[in-house]
């Protein structure tokens, strides 16, 4: 393999997504753009329904596309993925691009012996015979830490425990050493306990394979523990987007500030929680302007008329979609961080 | 699994044994005149109604007939195993007339629910997958039509056109497969069809829906998302889940229509087990009655058994439950 770390995979132009209803368009993803490199951590973050999913779906080519309407591109290995023949776009699927659900009790077949679905998963996309793809999928559970892989390959779904059912998904994931590896809220059916193993588990993973890895969540702490970069989406709008550490240090939007104030952690109590008033909008009629004005604290007049462009507001800064200036994001920040750490 | 088996027999037995007295007390209760009046002819005394009833076990409490009934059912009796006594009409015995009627009644059965099934489930596939296109369209018009008619009205259609118009039919009646296997297919591919009808179309709208509700799953956008076919998808990740529930409703069907394919049976005029329980319930006939209940509640019971069994093989959630 001719691989190396930091080279560029995916590039996400434009993204739109529409689905077409009785009650009107919803418009589920807008002009959303990104790139993941080979080695990086990419996390998706939001309410539920700002679009997180539908965006993976999309570039999986998982969306029926009798139902939707897609725009924009996704460059992959200098294919553009919504461009691709169905039949095109079904190899890629789960052998260059592979992707990991949030249910792992749902998304095993509840009728298929665990080793068998990942064995299908192997034979998919090659010649193999079924022995060969049987021991792939035995190598596999083995290797994502299922004690007696090998007879538990044989075990079907309802016998194994949730996250032994996530490590299964993984194997499956993994079976043709893809390029990308797309987890869905990979850990927010699971106990707490076994979420930590299961990101660790994808972080592994990740170096192991020298993949580039997307990860969707609503839990900020899960992205601070893994992500490179960060993406921050509300209303099916990227509202700011950067690397990692700085979003964390110095967020710039009063959204992803909402976010972390109503993140728990263990300094901080319970009432010290400062929750986001009111609840995202309707995506069938988003709020004219600023998707987020409605809820936001620091609006002002061309809120809520004028949707404010991604674009970095200063040197040093990263992408953000406010319009507030820069100077007084940073104070506000500041008074942010001081009342946090108070 | 020998253990569930045996659980299940037992409960075969017990659910068997309280039909048979339901029908015993039914039967008594509800007397709607004195068999051994039908059976002795014109203008009897009081003398020879005494001793008709005497011979028929008539006078005797209802559950000492019914403890003769159960014992002779287990031991047998002067004409044969199990023992299920000589009708009150006096023509034979209730097994003779049992082993003979039932084979009309099976072969009938038999034919139908290879057509609705395979039928049925087909229309349902192709329906499920070709959602919303013309096809769908007429393939549910064609269900709610086959689940709306009503068989006796499709029986004597069918006859019309097929035997009167158009002579594809040999019309009413039965031939054995024994004696002209020509014959007894010219007599009974219409009665299959018209069962078969009725069936056809609740399948073929069971099917679309259990595959359609399975298609929306999250193991399927699994597969999916592993880069199977669609194909594949469709047929074996979707039918798979789809179909269990079918085989449950196939095997009870089959079963309730053992004594249950009354209508078709007259309509066709193929005297079969439904023309004896009809026969048997108007001239207050118990012996005949009870046979055919016996054999009927036996066949669902089997037959639940046999589904029960076979779903613990389809889906290994059962298994272990």
């Amino acid at each position: 393999m001719t691989s190396s770390s930091g080279e560029r995979m995916l590039d996400v132009r434009g993204l739109t997504v529409r689905f077409p209803t009785s009650d009107g368009i919803v418009q589920a993803v807008s002009d959303v753009s990104f790139a993941l490199s080979r080695g990086e951590t990419l996390g998706i973050v939001g309410e539920s329904g700002s679009g997180k999913s539908v965006s993976n779906l999309a570039i999986m080519g998982l969306l029926n596309r009798a139902r939707t309407v897609i725009s924009g591109e996704v460059e992959f290995k200098g294919r553009d993925l919504l461009t691709l023949p169905p039949d095109e776009l079904r190899k890629v699927r789960g052998k260059e691009i592979a992707m990991v659900f949030q249910d792992p009790f749902a998304c095993l077949h509840p009728m298929y012996r665990v080793g068998a679905q990942i064995a299908e998963a192997f034979t998919a996309h090659s010649d193999a015979g079924k022995h060969a793809a049987w021991s792939r999928a035995v190598e596999l559970l083995d290797h994502v830490g299922i004690p007696n892989a090998k007879s538990r390959a044989r075990d079907y779904p309802h016998q194994f425990s949730g996250g032994m059912r996530q490590r299964a998904m993984i194997a499956m994931a993994l079976v043709h050493n893809p390029d990308i590896l797309i987890c869905d809220e990979p850990t927010t059916a699971l106990d707490v306990t076994v979420q930590a193993q299961i990101l660790e588990l994808i972080e592994d993973v990740k170096r192991e394979f020298d993949i580039g890895v997307i990860l969707v969540t609503h839990d900020l702490g899960v992205v601070a523990e893994t992500a490179n970069s960060v993406m921050v989406m509300y209303a099916g709008r990227v509202m700011e987007y950067g690397p990692a550490a700085e979003i964390f240090r110095h967020p710039q939007h009063p959204y992803a500030w909402g976010l972390l104030d109503s993140m728990p952690t263990i300094e901080r109590r319970l009432d010290a929680l400062v929750p986001i008033e009111g609840s995202p909008p309707s995506l069938l009629a988003p709020p004219s302007g600023c998707p987020f004005h409605p809820r936001c604290p620091y609006r002002f007049e061309p809120c809520a008329t004028k949707l404010p462009p991604l674009k970095v507001p200063a040197d040093g800064a990263h992408l953000d979609a406010c319009h507030l200036p820069y100077d007084k994001k940073v104070e506000l920040g500041a008074q942010r961080a001081k009342k946090v750490a108070a | 699994m020998a253990f569930y088996i045996a659980r299940r027999l037992f409960w075969t037995a017990i659910v068997v044994a309280a039909v048979i007295a339901i029908t015993f007390v039914v039967f008594y209760l509800l007397p709607a005149g004195d068999p051994a009046l039908r059976f002795a002819g014109k203008n009897p005394n009081a003398q020879q109604l005494d001793l008709i009833r005497h011979r028929l076990g008539l006078d005797q409490p209802w559950y000492i007939q019914f403890f003769k009934f159960i014992k002779n059912f287990f031991t047998g009796d002067q004409y044969g195993w199990p023992g299920l006594g000589y009708t009150f009409a006096g023509q034979s015995s209730v097994l003779h007339l049992i082993l003979d009627r039932a084979p009309r009644t099976l072969l009938l059965i038999a034919g139908a629910a290879v057509i609705w099934l395979f039928s049925g489930v087909t229309i349902g596939i192709i329906s499920a997958v070709r959602r919303r296109t013309i096809i769908d369209r007429a393939a549910m018009g064609f269900a709610l039509f086959g689940i709306s008619a009503p068989v006796f009205w499709l029986g004597l259609m069918g006859l019309y056109i097929f035997w009167r118009q158009l002579g594809w039919s040999s019309g009413t009646g039965y031939v054995s497969p024994a004696d002209s296997i020509t014959g007894f297919i010219g007599h009974m591919w219409l009665p299959w069809v018209v069962l078969a009808m009725l069936y056809a179309a609740f399948y073929a709208r069971m099917t679309r829906n259990n595959l359609l509700e399975t298609l929306g799953e999250d193991y399927i956008r699994t597969a999916r998302a592993k880069g199977l076919t669609e194909r594949q998808v469709i047929f074996k990740h979707g039918l798979r889940a789809s179909l269990t529930p079918i085989v449950t409703m196939f095997g009870l069907d089959i079963a309730l229509l053992v004594g249950g394919a009354v209508i078709t049976e007259s309509v066709f005029n193929l005297q079969g087990l439904g023309y004896l329980a009809i026969n048997g319930a108007t001239t207050q006939d118990l012996p005949t009655v009870l046979g055919v209940v016996l054999l009927a509640a036996l066949a669902v019971a089997l037959m639940n058994l046999v589904v029960d069994i076979l779903y613990a093989f389809i889906d290994p959630r059962v298994r272990y439950a």
